[in-house]
């Protein structure tokens, strides 16, 4: 007989399932995996590179994963095991509540270090090629133990992780269900899990995306219009933010100035051979972009009209003094009006879905409460089990 | 009535009224037919492929004259219409969001509609849809782009008068197999035709002039470019890999029969701009391009030189890409008549050519790797960093008449069930679970009580009413179309998990 988690807790006992059905928008196969399936599987893209207009194809997306292994990815994802001092979980800085964002510019690690760069939003990462502001992740898999381990943000040790989880009363058991080919769990599966359930966050069923598959009324006049300013080729936003994804994957040098009184970022370009980029960093996808406040790599804008402000204030404007930055070519000066900028602020609301949430667990496998950031109420969707 | 007597003896606005009068009853609609050619004729034609679509338009043409919004038209039409412009002027910018649209100007007694951006409007024409022709328009004082496709394929843009208007003044993108021809574009602040990230391109038949680039073809494959008039710009035709966008190469273009002439305007680009770094007076421009022909072109008085051949590391502006190639490999360059380039050259050229001890005006220039490239007869031509470059082993392109698709690229052929399912997975699963409950009720639920009546269900979903008081109100799905939401009711009665 299979128990809820909170029965198993309550019980202390191992016999517990993970979830055998896939989650929204996935298509379970007969060998156990989870495909995706979405409307944008009506078109195609040139080279199968995923950018484009209205109708054309998303890159290709991860998948591939079973339902156990999604599962078991979302109980890690929100456990505060994972951290050295068990007090933050990958959840602390991907809130479901701001687009799998935490909302500051700056995020702060288990111990109370204040890192260098604003967490990203989650939603469609599975899309993306290369991870971190910087893109130097190839893999959601190599992506995930890296801020595990980083000390200024959960701090922990290989040993340690292995440790807790081969320790705790119900991991073990979870783990043989997602992997049932291993013989003991390892930190690859860590990383298999939680790119599993990233790979999962998918945000397809927006207002925009109503209208790009074909329903006009989907966007209003003002809403029109931003997607018009968005894609013109006076504010060229599109010509990096490319449909569908809204991100053409590449890095670019813009020159975003950083918060008052930290030091430049040289994001890529952090050697001289690399100097052509440096001050670059990864185009992010603007899905959800209405959620994930403040912008920029360093947070340094607190509203999408400050952000799309930047933009028309000319090339360059705040690049420090002494900084030779090899600025993107798009980066010029599109004098937008700021009936303009309010139009854009406008239809980038209308790239908001969060219809496939997840839920968040009401119990985690360690026993330990969730972080006190997701717990304190919020004021929209989000579900608990 | 003789339309000149009038004139000569009324008032001007007298006069402009009854030729208003007199076209609006008396001009006849231009009707759209296939193309019919001279009976005389035997061998086909170097300009033979006229279209790129399959068919005829067959649906409702929507006139649109003066004083009345082409963006009305637009959205009334649906796939297979013709909206019709009549001569006027037209302040707007009109976007094509949809399928199988021919914009069609009707030029009247030399008189064409006039989209005029008025100096504050950003783009004229913005298509997104497949199979989209725009033709017999006169566009000007926009900010941004004449006419500017995002992903559309199958495209025809044509007999398009383009002047002092922006960035760019055609510019399809992200698309393949389209005709550029018989344009005139000039006054534009970057490219005048600019084919970028697109496949199986034909450029003909266009003159381009007092732009900082006349014609740029860039991270794009399979492309012509035949029979333009190039002249006045800062550099002429380029074959561009620009590194940072998400396409990575150009290959396989062919640069042929244009009239290349007298490139020497100053270069007026956007700072950090791509072109901003072309010296004027440059003919062609090859930068990292891949298996470019250049062939039969008349290469005349263009005073930095007649062609130039770079990598990414010898070109301004470039940034670092370890994915695209910075070598321009297989540059072919054949019979091209090149008289008085390099007249007034760059230090760079001059110091280049005094490496092989030569002197006088440069016709080709190559910095940079190379391989694999070669040249026919070139004691023609003054040249530095060709010289170890064999013959090309053939003469001509003549047997490729064009790189466009033989049949039009066709959209994926999705079937209805499909549709279902897509929509099924990607929307409803997202509050629908199999068994057990969700945000919705169940779909073992809904089976039982929609069993036999598929319509029904769709019905519902496009205007749902509240039925259960322990679920939340279900949100309209009104946005599927009827075949959608049909196809996703059969669908979720026939899943079994």
């Amino acid at each position: 007989m299979m128990l809820s988690l909170a029965a198993a807790l309550a019980l202390n006992t191992a016999v517990i399932s993970l979830n055998s059905q896939c989650p929204p928008s996935f298509e379970l196969t007969p060998q156990n995996q989870c495909l995706l399936v979405t409307r944008y599987d009506h078109y195609d893209s040139l080279h199968n590179k995923g950018v484009g207009g209205t109708k054309t194809a998303l890159p290709k997306g991860r998948d591939g994963f079973s339902p156990q292994q999604i599962d078991l990815g979302r109980y890690l994802f929100f456990d505060p095991l994972l951290s050295a001092n068990h007090k933050q979980a990958c959840a602390s800085c991907h809130q479901p509540s701001h687009g799998f964002s935490d909302g500051k510019a700056l995020s702060t690690g288990s111990n109370g270090d204040i890192g260098t760069r604003s967490a990203p939003g989650l939603w469609n990462v599975g899309f993306l090629k290369k991870l971190f502001w910087d893109g130097r992740a190839d893999s959601l898999e190599q992506q995930a133990l890296i801020p595990l381990f980083a000390p200024h943000e959960m701090a922990n040790t290989a040993e340690q992780v292995l440790a807790d989880l081969a320790s705790s009363a119900l991991y073990p058991e979870l783990f043989r269900q997602a992997f049932p080919l291993s013989t003991e769990l390892d930190l690859s599966q860590v990383a298999t899990a939680l790119a599993a359930f990233q790979s999962s966050l998918i945000s397809l069923n927006s207002k925009y995306d109503h209208y790009a598959h074909g329903y006009q009324q989907a966007l209003n006049d003002q809403e029109i219009k931003g997607l018009n300013v968005f894609r013109s080729f006076v504010a060229r936003c599109a010509e990096c933010h490319t449909p569908p994804l809204f991100t053409n994957q590449q890095l670019a040098v813009i020159g975003t100035p950083e918060p008052e009184g930290m030091t430049f970022d040289p994001g890529a370009g952090n050697s001289p051979e690399l100097s052509k980029l440096r001050g670059g960093f990864k185009v992010p996808s603007l899905r959800n972009v209405g959620r994930t406040a403040p912008y920029m790599h360093s947070g340094r804008f607190a509203t999408l009209e400050e952000a799309a402000e930047f933009y028309s204030k000319g090339r360059g404007h705040a690049v420090p003094k002494g900084e030779k930055l090899l600025l993107h070519w798009h980066i010029w000066e599109p004098k937008l009006s700021p009936e303009e900028i309010q139009q854009l602020a406008v239809f980038l609301n209308t790239l908001t879905d969060e219809s496939l949430m997840p839920v968040v667990p009401a119990q985690l496998p360690s026993g330990l409460p969730l972080p006190a950031e997701l717990t304190t109420p919020h004021d929209h969707k989000g579900s608990t089990e | 009535m003789n339309k000149s007597t009038l004139t000569l003896i009324a008032l001007v606005p007298l006069a402009y009224f009854a030729g208003y009068y007199l076209t609006s009853t008396a001009t006849v609609a231009p009707v759209y037919t296939a193309e019919v050619s001279y009976s005389g004729s035997t061998s086909a034609s170097g300009n033979g492929k006229k279209s790129v679509l399959n068919s005829m338009p067959t649906g409702t043409v929507h006139a649109v004259k003066d004083g009345q919004l082409i963006m009305d038209a637009v959205k009334a039409a649906q796939p297979g219409d013709v909206i019709q412009v009549w001569p006027g002027n037209y302040t707007e910018t009109v976007y094509i969001d949809k399928d199988n649209i021919r914009l069609s100007g009707v030029i009247v007694e030399g008189k064409r509609p006039r989209l005029f951006g008025d100096g504050h409007l950003n783009d004229a024409i913005l298509y997104s849809g497949n199979n989209i022709v725009i033709e017999n328009f006169l566009i000007t004082k926009y900010k941004g782009n004449g006419i500017m496709g995002q992903a559309g394929n199958n495209f025809e843009i044509r007999n398009n008068i383009i002047e002092d208007t922006g960035v760019y003044g055609i510019f399809p993108q992200l698309g393949e197999n389209g005709i550029v021809e018989h344009n005139v574009v000039s006054g534009i602040e970057d490219a005048a035709i600019y084919v970028g990230m697109s496949d199986h391109i034909h450029v003909a038949n266009n003159e381009v002039f007092d732009s900082v680039a006349g014609i740029e073809i860039e991270n794009s494959r399979h492309a012509i470019v035949e029979n333009n008039f190039v002249h006045n710009n800062t550099g002429g035709i380029l074959a561009f890999v620009t590194p940072g966008l998400p396409i990575k190469d150009t290959v396989d273009v062919i640069i042929r029969n244009n009239w290349i002439s007298n490139n020497n305007t100053k270069n007026f680009g956007a700072e950090g701009s791509m072109v901003a770094g072309i010296p004027a007076g440059t003919g062609i421009l090859i930068m990292a391009a891949d298996k470019v022909i250049i062939e039969d072109n008349l290469i005349l008085g263009n005073k930095t030189a007649g062609i130039i051949i770079t990598d990414h590391q010898n070109a301004p502006n470039t940034t670092l890409d370890p994915e695209s190639d910075p070598t321009p490999d297989q540059i072919m360059i054949l019979n091209n008549l090149m008289y008085n380039n390099g007249y007034d050259t760059i230090t760079e050229a001059k110091v280049l050519l005094t490496t092989e001890l030569k002197q006088g005006n440069p016709d080709i220039l190559r910095v940079g790797g190379s391989n694999n490239s070669c040249i026919n007869n070139p004691q023609q031509y003054i040249s530095a960093g060709v010289g170890d470059w064999p013959a090309c082993g053939f003469s001509n392109t003549d047997t490729i008449v064009n790189y466009l698709l033989d049949e039009p690229a066709a959209p994926r052929s999705v079937a209805v069930e499909d549709k279902g399912k897509y929509a099924y997975l990607g929307i409803c699963t997202g509050c629908h679970a199999y068994t057990g409950r969700l945000i919705g009720p169940p779909v073992q639920v809904i089976q039982s009580l929609y069993m036999d009546d598929p319509k029904a269900l769709a019905d519902y979903i496009a205007n749902p009413i509240k039925k259960r008081e322990d679920y939340p109100a279900m949100p309209k799905q009104d946005y599927l179309d009827a075949e959608t939401r049909k196809a996703v009711a059969e669908y979720m009665l026939s899943v079994k998990n």
